[in-house]
């Protein structure tokens, strides 16, 4: 293998609705700063820049373009990496790849989206196919809909299964000033808010959010120089599929996710992800995919993912939290959602998770992406390698 | 200064408004062009087919996604199908061949055409919970007048006799 | 640094418009050929990185579309939303960090296919440019104009370049737009923006390329003359107009600097075979010479004149017809590492330069250059 890596710093700015007060560069450069700031470096530490959104739902072409000066890469590598949902894994194994090659040595990577300055729903239509698909596609949750109907008949699991991820993620939210939405709502709530397309209701779904995040990676010998808590590398593992989303045998039993976390339990020697993790963060569009993708993971399975939800067991008290950020749920940015994951996950590894912050010591965090068609990134971070 | 003028003053430009017009011409592609020449002719829905592994696809495309090989064959599929996930959309939604929203609720549905080993994704005519469920049988209700696009296949709808 | 070598190439014919074909067809129809050639089977490609534009495909997730055709059914495959040349750099970087030893890059782009001049005019803020009502063409004006102004080369030597290069794709099967010209056929073509005539753009062109690479004893194992990259590098130039001065070229000077420090080039003018660039305009291919240290800054204009970037010169420019000769945005760096590879392999067939050994490729996404990036590729 190459250099070993670890992340040695995150920022993100404030997740909301609408940052009227800010735009598309002013946004960016703040999730930059702050991600310098919390790493202690400065823009000049810095060799390259990876950077993406999803362009369609701004606007602006080759947004790179724009946002060379906020984001630092004038002057430097910069370079643009877009795949949808995934956007912000992509970039994080992306950094991960290019620090570890030797090429440079110190990546600062940065997922953004303001989504609700464009037309979001227009913006993800384009993103099936314009001959096959658009005219029938009902947005995500008519998607999730067909996919979640399919995976209750299979696994006996209930609404009120779903309606409990949803409850917990919106508690953690509660804990994290950069969420979204900070929710306090019931199982009930849930259950009767609107129904979008059977059984999605609106309280299963994730929000449009603008918000961007950064994250900085660095190599083995210059970590000590820059920090005394790395977030080392474990494993960093993708898998795509085919081009239609009703090609995968069944929606909600991932088959990219279970193919990833195979390959990357062996690599970072993972044999009871129920063990060995301690705390993982769920790229959940709806809250049936955190049931359904942590059965992908080995945790679970056979539909007894609703039983560790209603112990606890994924919860803050719990021994494997599960999305302590408040997840995608109360989040998503879409271009920095999956970048979310990832540095929640060496924030925790940090220690810096302030009220949110896992009761127990966090050494092994495992973080997903998810996009595209049924797509699944998997991170792994490690206290120590 | 007046009232009027303070007004003005304290405004700030806060959105700049831009809209712009992206019209695009997708080619079909080969095999699109195939499959709905075939469903406005003959009211056949064809599954491209890999000669290896022999998985057959629909929609059609050039490659098998497991083999790599081109997917050289064609098969009828169908047009009877299973019903593997489905949901009734409740909530208003933009429909882009009209640039309209679409009236709700309707019948969205995953279909796996007889002989194929994708899903195919179109409505359903039925909008009664009570009335889906996976394993249904279904079949495509054609357009009398077709013109060769995804619209000629008006919706599925169970099979009468399928219980 | 470990060496990566690149083992099979394939590129389509370019168009003007590919009516009967989808995007997954055009990728398919490169990326096939191209894992066949390499020996392997689509188990042997560890990871794929492709290059689209959402905006010019007119779909959100471009890469979604070329799932099957590029390969990527259960494995890793990423995106790069730049010229192809920077997905090169992305598959060579997965390579070296030691977690694949092999890769597929591929890139497809449909110019006929979207509102050019919508498409171009999103590449400007909303706030202070795009009321300007700035498009590819008339932005690029801007620079043409500086570079003329500042060096003194101008409309005459452009047209020469246009002229080269359309007569050189005449050798070229896989080009578009080979044809016989005279300088005073592009001096009086329609002018679309001052200085830039309607001969001096590249057109309208649909295509794929797709490249196989390998890390070295991989490389060597299954190919007789991998060409190996030996030296990379790409910088980021400032986005408003009025921050740079256009007829300057800093960004490239940086990426050729690092990249041929990177290769062991001391003297490029000396130590280089053949170049392949991305002209989308005329003027671009003097320019970017002269930042590429191909000439003395200035003296881009004599490089026809003096016989030294002709097709039989000392030192080839797009002796393949370049970007002029028509290929598609995002796919036209691809198409220079292609064409780069083939004169290093002996398989340029007609336009071949006879025992070239070192080439050199510049590409470049955004407005007026904004980012460039530099590769230097060997068969030592
Ligand atoms: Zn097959």
């Amino acid at each position: 293998m190459g250099r070993k890596v670890a992340i040695v710093g995150t920022g993100q700015t404030k997740h909301k609705a609408r940052h009227s007060d800010m735009n598309i560069v002013e946004l960016i450069n703040q999730a930059v700063n702050r991600c310098l700031e919390n790493a202690e470096l400065t823009i000049n530490d810095i060799d390259a820049i990876l950077i993406g959104n999803m362009e369609h739902f701004e606007g602006i072409n080759l947004s790179d373009m724009w946002a060379s000066d906020a984001s630092g890469a004038l002057g430097r590598c910069g370079m643009k990496i877009t795949t949808g949902g995934s956007t912000g894994t992509s970039l994080s194994s992306a950094a991960y790849y290019y620090t570890a090659s030797g090429l440079f040595d110190t990546v600062l990577c940065v997922g953004w989206q303001k989504q609700n300055e464009g037309d979001t729903t227009a913006g993800l239509v384009s993103a099936t196919d314009p001959i096959w698909e658009r005219a029938s596609f009902a947005g995500a949750f008519g998607t999730f809909g067909g996919a979640a109907t399919q995976y209750m008949m299979e696994t006996g699991l209930t609404p009120e299964d779903a309606a409990k991820v949803a409850v917990k993620n919106k508690r953690h939210g509660r804990l994290n000033p950069y969420a979204h939405l900070h929710l306090d709502i019931s199982v009930d709530d849930v259950l009767r808010s609107p129904m979008l397309a059977y059984p999605i209701r609106m309280l299963d779904l994730c929000p449009a959010s603008e918000g961007a995040c950064a994250m900085i990676m660095t190599h083995e010998d210059n970590v000590k120089k820059v920090t005394d808590k790395p977030a080392w590398i474990s494993a960093s593992v993708c898998r795509h599929d085919s081009a239609f989303t009703g090609d995968p045998p069944f929606f909600l039993d991932l088959r990219t996710l279970r193919s990833a976390a195979k390959e990357a339990y062996a690599t970072a020697d993972i044999k009871d992800p129920m063990k060995d993790l301690d705390i993982i963060e769920l790229y959940e569009p709806v809250t049936w995919a955190e049931l359904s993708f942590l059965e992908a993971l080995g945790i679970g399975e056979g539909g007894k993912v609703g039983e560790l939800l209603a112990q606890g067991v994924t919860s803050i008290e719990g021994s494997l939290p599960v999305n302590l950020s408040g997840g995608v749920l109360c989040t998503n940015p879409i271009g920095a959602t999956a970048m979310c994951r990832v540095a929640e996950a060496a924030i925790q590894i940090r220690g810096e998770g302030g009220e949110r912050q896992a009761n127990h010591k966090v050494n092994t965090a495992l973080a997903t992406g998810y996009g595209g068609n049924w797509w699944s990134d998997l991170l792994i971070l490690k206290s120590s390698l | 200064m007046s009232d009027k003028n303070k007004n003005v003053e304290k405004k700030i430009a806060r959105d700049i408004k831009y809209r712009a017009l992206l019209e695009f011409k997708y080619s079909a592609g080969k095999h699109a062009s195939y499959f709905f020449q075939q469903l406005r002719d003959n009211k056949k829905l064809m599954a491209s087919k890999c000669p290896k592994c022999e998985k057959a696809y629909v929609p059609p495309r050039p490659a098998c996604p497991e083999c790599f090989e081109a997917n050289s064959e064609w098969i009828e599929a169908g047009p009877q199908g299973t019903l593997v996930g489905f949901t009734v959309v409740e909530f208003p939604f933009l429909d882009p061949t009209t640039g309209k929203t679409k009236e709700v609720p309707y019948g969205y549905g995953f279909i796996i055409l007889d002989g194929t080993a994708t899903k195919f994704a179109h409505f359903l005519d039925e909008t009664d919970l009570n009335k889906l469920e996976a394993g249904m049988r279904v079949e495509p209700i054609f357009e009398e007048e077709r013109s060769g696009n995804f619209a000629d296949i008006k919706y599925f709808r169970k099979i009468a006799d399928s219980e | 640094m470990k060496k990566v070598g690149i083992i099979a190439v394939e590129q389509t014919k370019f168009e003007a418009a590919r009516v009967e074909s989808g995007f997954s067809d055009l990728v398919f129809e490169t990326s096939g050929p191209a894992v066949k050639k390499a020996g392997l089977t689509r188990d042997d490609i560890d990871q794929i990185v492709t290059a689209s534009q959402d905006f010019w495909d007119g779909r959100t997730i471009s890469n979604f579309a070329v799932s099957e055709a590029c390969g990527s059914y259960l494995k890793p495959e990423s995106k790069v939303a730049m010229d192809a040349a920077m997905a090169v750099f992305y598959g060579l970087a997965r390579i070296l960090s030691g977690a694949y030893k092999t890769g597929l890059v591929t890139t497809h782009c449909k110019m006929s296919q979207g509102p050019q001049n919508v498409i171009y005019n999103a590449v400007f803020d909303p706030m202070y440019q795009r009321q300007l009502g700035l498009d590819f063409v008339n932005a690029h004006a801007f620079q043409a104009r500086a570079y003329m102004e500042k060096y003194g080369v101008g409309p005459e030597q452009w047209a020469e370049v246009t002229v080269k290069n359309k007569k050189n794709a005449l050798k070229n099967p896989k080009a578009m737009d080979g044809r016989e010209l005279t300088i005073d056929d592009v001096m009086n073509s329609p002018m679309l923006a001052d200085p830039i005539k309607e001969l001096d753009c590249m057109p309208v062109s649909d295509g794929s390329a797709t490249i196989i690479m390998a890390e070295e004893e991989t490389a060597k194992k299954l190919c007789d003359k991998p060409v190996w990259i030996k030296g990379f590098a790409t910088y980021m130039d400032n986005y408003y107009f009025g921050d740079r001065d256009l007829a300057e070229v800093g960004a490239l000077e940086k990426s050729a600097k690092r990249a041929y420090k990177m290769a062991g080039i001391t003297d490029p003018k000396k130590e280089i075979d053949v170049v392949e660039l991305t002209e989308f305009f005329s003027y671009q291919e003097p320019m970017w010479a002269e930042g590429l240290g191909l000439c003395d800054r200035g003296k881009g204009g004599d490089l026809i004149k003096d016989n030294i970037s002709t097709q039989d010169g000392s030192l080839p420019i797009n002796a393949s017809g370049g970007v002029l000769a028509g290929n598609p945005h995002t796919v036209a760096g691809m198409v220079r590492v292609i064409e780069a590879c083939n004169q290093l392999t002996g398989d340029a067939g007609e336009y071949q330069k006879d025992g070239a050994k070192t080439a050199v490729v510049q590409s470049t996404t955004g407005p007026c250059g904004q980012s460039q990036c530099v590769m230097v590729l060997s068969t030592d």
